[in-house]
Parts: C-alpha cells; structure tokens; sequence
C-alpha cells in the first residue's frame, strides 16, 4: 500500500486544476456563492467540507461492501448528514460568531452535491486510503475557487480581508483612507450574489482557459 | 486620399498572414474600414442585403446621437449656472458642460477600444463598427459628475461581459450599452441610483429627480402636484419636454430624441414598431395604475402617461436602446411584443418598486433576454398556422 505513488498523487492533484470540481465540473456552486462575501467565512467552510468530505469517503469507503446498492443513496446521506451535524456543533461549541455568519450553510454542505458527488462516483468502488485522499483532493479544489472568489468579494466589494479566529474576525487588511477619499469607492455589486456569479464565471473561465478544456467544437 | 489609400495598402502587406505584424491585422483592418469602404461580405447578422452594411448603419445611429451630447452638455452648464446663481451665455454654458462630456467621452473610448482590440487579436476577430455605438451610447446614460474610473470599468464590463464573451457583436444576448449601465447602477448605487439630483452644482449641491419626488413624497399628493410645488426646478410639462431639467447627459431632451427617432426611422434602420409599441405599452399600464391609484398611497401610481413619457429615460431607451437591431426581437409581430412589454415592464418597475425610481433599463434588459424566446414563439406558431391550413 503506497501512499504517495504517482495513482494517489493524480487523485489528490487532478481536483486541483483538470477536474476541478466548481470550474470544471459545475458542482457545489450554492454554497460557493453563499459564502464567500468573506474571506474568513470561506476559509472556515473550506475545513468543514474538507472535514466532512474526507470522513464520509472513508467512512462510506470502509461501508462499500456491506452497503446494499438500492439504499446506498439513502445511508450515504445519513453518514453525511451526522458527519455535518457534528462539524455544525463544533463550530457553535467553539466559533460561535462564524457559526452564525454561516448560519443555515454549514447545515446545507450535506445537500453540497461534491460530497454526494464524491461518494457515489468514487468511495463507493475504491479503498479507504484512496478515498480518502479523493476526498482531500476534491476538497482542496473546492476551497481554492471560493478562497479565490471570496478573496476579490471581499476585498473590491467591502474594501477588507478579513482571517478567522475565535471572535468578529481579524482584519488582516483594509483599504487605506486615502484611497476612499481620493474617490475610490467600494463595488457594491460584488458583495450581492450576481457579483459572486461574475467573478466565479471569470475564474472558471481563466483556469478553462489553463487547462484548456473546450466544450463546444 | 489616394496618397492615404496607397500608405494604408502598402503598409497593409506587413499584417498578412505570416509577417511579423499579424497578430496586430485587426488593428490595421479597423483602420481601413472606416477610412475606406470594405470589400468584404458579412457573414453573420445582422446583415442587410444593400450598400447599407454594418459600418454605415452604425455611423448612421452615432449622427442620431450627436445632437444628444450636444444639448447635453448646454443643459449641464445650464444647471450649473442655475445652481451657483451667475449667469453666463449660451456658448459658456455649453463650453462649461463640454468640459464634463468630454472627459467621460473620451475615457469610454479608450476603455472600449482596449477591450476590443485586446478581443480582436486574441480571438482574430474583426473590430467591429458597434464598439463606436456602444461607447457613444455609454456617455449618454451617465450622470455628468461620475467618477471617471467607474466609467472606464463600467463601460470594460459592458463590452467583456455583454458583448465578447457571446462571440461579439451580432451573437450578443444584452445590449452592451445598458449591460454596462445596469453594472454601473447596482455596483455604485450611490452615483447611479437616480434618485439623487444629476446635475454639477457646487459641493453638497442635492436635489431629488422628477421621478424621486413622487417616489419618496413627504406627503401623499398626486404626482403632478408634487413636481409642480418643486421649487427647486420647474419640472412642469413644457420643461421636461425641452429637457432643462437634471438626468442622465442624454436623456432630458425629448424634441432631439425624436429628431433623433424619426432620423432612424426615415434611414430604416430602427423599428417604428418597436417604439411605438413600448408606447402604447406605457400607455396602457399607466392609465390602469392611474385607474387604481385611489386604492393606493403610492404617487407613483398618480403619473399619467404624458407624465411618464416625459420624465426620466424612456424615450432614450426606447428609441435607442430598445431598437438595437441585435438584442431586440427579430420578426415583425416580435417586435409588437417585444416593445409592448418594455412599456408595461417600465411603469411596472417605476410604480411598484420604490427601490429603482427609473425602469427603463432594467426592462429593455429583461426584454433583450425574451426577445428570441418570442421570435421562436412567432415563428413557431407562424408554422403552425401554415401546417394547419394545408393539412
């Protein structure tokens, strides 16, 4: 059993950029308009769903041969869903500010249609160390576009980027005074979810454009 | 010319296939189009089958346009002068406005150019006539005192975003004039609202618009009172049709508008149908909402059709925007439908909505995504009736 051949490394690094699952696969795009108006929401929802991602690929990896194919949808869900509900409680036991922020969110990763994805297409037919990596790798590619989208949200739209910690957020940093009074004025726009779907649209568009994936002929 | 025609043919040959200058051939084929006329056919719409081609019918709409910048820029210096209380001439008012114009003008071209261009080396398209409409369009919809930046970005996006990533012009589904507006209205909310006054006056200079006072009255009075106990501007009838009230560069002066309208019509190139469709649209969902306006503490309601013919874009947008020969619906009876809908969408936004004082725009954008949803229910049913009738 090796960890680190060249298989696993394609499993963990393909999500990242040839078969990423928001810009390549369209998958899990509510919640990556949801939550990233800021930067520290979308780092946080990055750990919770790589977090339930990676335990109910092992978990449902380790299940495969005793799950009956007709209710395979249904004990997939109830993995997911305790696996979130435990995330849901840890977050109000621990950052109870982000919890609120991401309020009904963390309860909708179980409808996040990667994990149900990730599941049924890859931990159901493989072993628990591979799909536990899938689950890492998908993961990953998931929170690399919505950090990246919450990234330029947060900074054109409320002029701040913000990290988490326990409390409010630390402001890591803001826009300096002198550019708002030199006329500057923040993008409105990017902070309501059509500014999310415009620059969610432009990153697909360049890491297409990386890959160079072209659908129409 | 002939001297002109020659350098241009000459230097021509350095951006053919394989010379060091190929990728910058749009640059050279732009710059020989509109010198000179092309011999190139079109291949894909919009298209008419004359000596008209695009780059003529384009032309023809920035000459429709002119006369709008023009009192434009008298009307900034006019209220500018009204607000600082000197009085200046005719010429100064207009020199003073031009000094606002100008700017806007020329950032929305550099801004437009950069993307086309950029656009048309990357994808090897040709540059295209429509930018030009576009970008004089753009100006026209601003207040006079934006930021500069915002409209350099506004007017980026309405080219990228409505217009080159659908294949450019003649396959886009927006109208990239307003889909920079829209962008521009709801990213600076605070300069495009349009409910705050439009107008260069000194700091702190603020007013209301002739539809923010029956939108946010202080109390309930119907419309047309409510404008004529404005003291601020004489907002009566007559004023508004001459257009020495506040609003957008290009929008208040309704006499050149439909100069404008009856230039397009006369050359062909706009719909009639179209126009006079969105106002009998107008018309029709007006006087109901007048109808039921004694049920309502909303002004709004009380506006009576002229009112709403007078104040705010939508002649502009009607005539201008509406009749895009790209984004509006393609068959006859669409076009009915088509402008029917914008009318009753405008004063539908207008009324109801106190959020968006002005509808034009956001319904001449809703109706750019329906129009070939109602050309393929025209056609369609155009198809029926004739399987029926030989059947």
């Amino acid at each position: 059993m090796e960890l680190f051949d060249s298989e696993s490394k394609k499993i963990v690094s393909d999500p990242l950029n040839v078969n990423n699952p928001i810009s390549l696969q369209v998958l899990g795009i509510c919640s990556a308009l949801a939550v990233t108006i800021r930067l520290d929401q979308a780092i946080i929802m990055t750990f919770a769903v790589i977090f339930v991602l990676c335990s109910s690929n092992v978990v449902i990896s380790l299940l495969r041969d005793y799950i009956p194919n007709r209710v395979r949808i249904v004990i997939m869900l109830s993995v997911i869903a305790s696996l979130v509900s435990f995330v849901d409680e840890v977050l109000q036991a621990y950052m109870y500010n982000m919890s609120k922020q991401l309020s009904v969110f963390v309860g909708l990763i179980v409808t996040n249609c990667i994990i149900m994805g990730r599941a049924e297409a890859f931990a159901i037919k493989h072993g628990p160390s591979k799909a536990f990596l899938d689950g890492l790798g998908n993961g990953l590619g998931y929170g690399m576009i919505i950090i990246v989208v919450s990234f330029f949200r947060e900074l054109f739209g409320s002029g701040t980027l913000t990290l988490p910690d326990g409390g409010a957020g630390y402001v890591l940093f803001q826009m300096p005074d002198w550019l708002y009074a030199a006329g500057y004025e923040n993008i409105g726009l990017l902070v309501l979810s059509p500014g999310a779907f415009f620059i969610l649209g432009f990153v697909i568009w360049m890491q297409r454009e990386m890959v160079g994936l072209e659908e129409e002929e | 010319m002939n001297f002109l025609k020659n350098i241009l043919k000459q230097s021509g040959k350095l951006f053919e296939e394989g010379k060091p200058l190929s990728w910058a051939y749009p640059v050279w084929e732009a710059t020989d189009t509109i010198l000179f006329s092309t011999d190139k056919q079109t291949s894909s719409g919009p298209h008419v089958r004359d000596n008209m081609d695009i780059k003529r019918v384009m032309f023809s709409v920035v000459i429709a346009l002119i006369p709008c910048y023009l009192f434009g820029a008298y009307n900034i210096g006019y209220l500018n002068a009204l607000a600082t209380d000197v009085s200046r001439s005719l010429i100064d008012n207009f020199i003073f406005g031009m000094s606002y114009v100008l700017p806007v003008l020329i950032v929305t071209f550099v801004s437009g150019a950069i993307c086309e261009l950029s656009f048309a080396i990357i994808r090897k398209h040709e540059v295209n006539e429509g930018f030009l409409v576009t970008c004089a369009l753009i100006p026209l919809t601003m207040p006079p005192d934006v930021p500069l930046w915002q409209v350099f970005i506004g007017t980026a996006f309405g080219i990228i975003i409505g217009k080159e990533i659908f294949g450019g012009v003649g396959t886009n589904i927006f109208n990239p004039a307003l889909t920079a507006r829209a962008f521009m209205y709801f990213a600076f909310p605070t300069k495009m609202s349009g409910d705050k006054i439009w107008a260069v006056g000194p700091d702190g200079y603020t007013g209301a618009t002739a539809l923010a006072i029956p939108a946010n009255p202080t109390e309930y009075d119907t419309a047309s009172n409510l404008l004529n106990q404005s003291t601020q501007f004489d907002f009566s009838l007559w004023n508004m049709f001459w257009g020495l009230i506040p609003g957008s560069i290009g929008e208040t002066n309704k006499l050149i508008i439909l100069i404008g309208a009856a230039f397009l019509i006369y050359i062909g190139i706009a719909s009639w149908r179209t126009m006079l469709a969105s106002v009998i649209g107008l018309v029709f969902t007006a006087s109901i909402f007048n109808l039921l306006s004694g049920y309502s503490t909303n002004a709004m309601l009380t506006i009576t059709p002229l009112e709403h013919l007078l104040i705010g874009s939508f002649l502009f947008g009607v005539v201008f925007m509406a009749t895009e020969p790209v984004t509006s619906a393609h068959t006859e009876k669409g076009k009915w439908i088509y402008g029917f809908m914008i009318g009753v969408l405008t004063v539908l936004i207008r009324s109801i909505n106190p959020a968006y004082p002005e509808g034009v725009m956001l319904a001449i954008l809703i109706m750019n995504m329906f129009g070939p949803l109602i050309d393929y229910y025209v056609v369609q049913s155009n198809i029926n009736m004739r399987i029926a009738r030989n059947a």
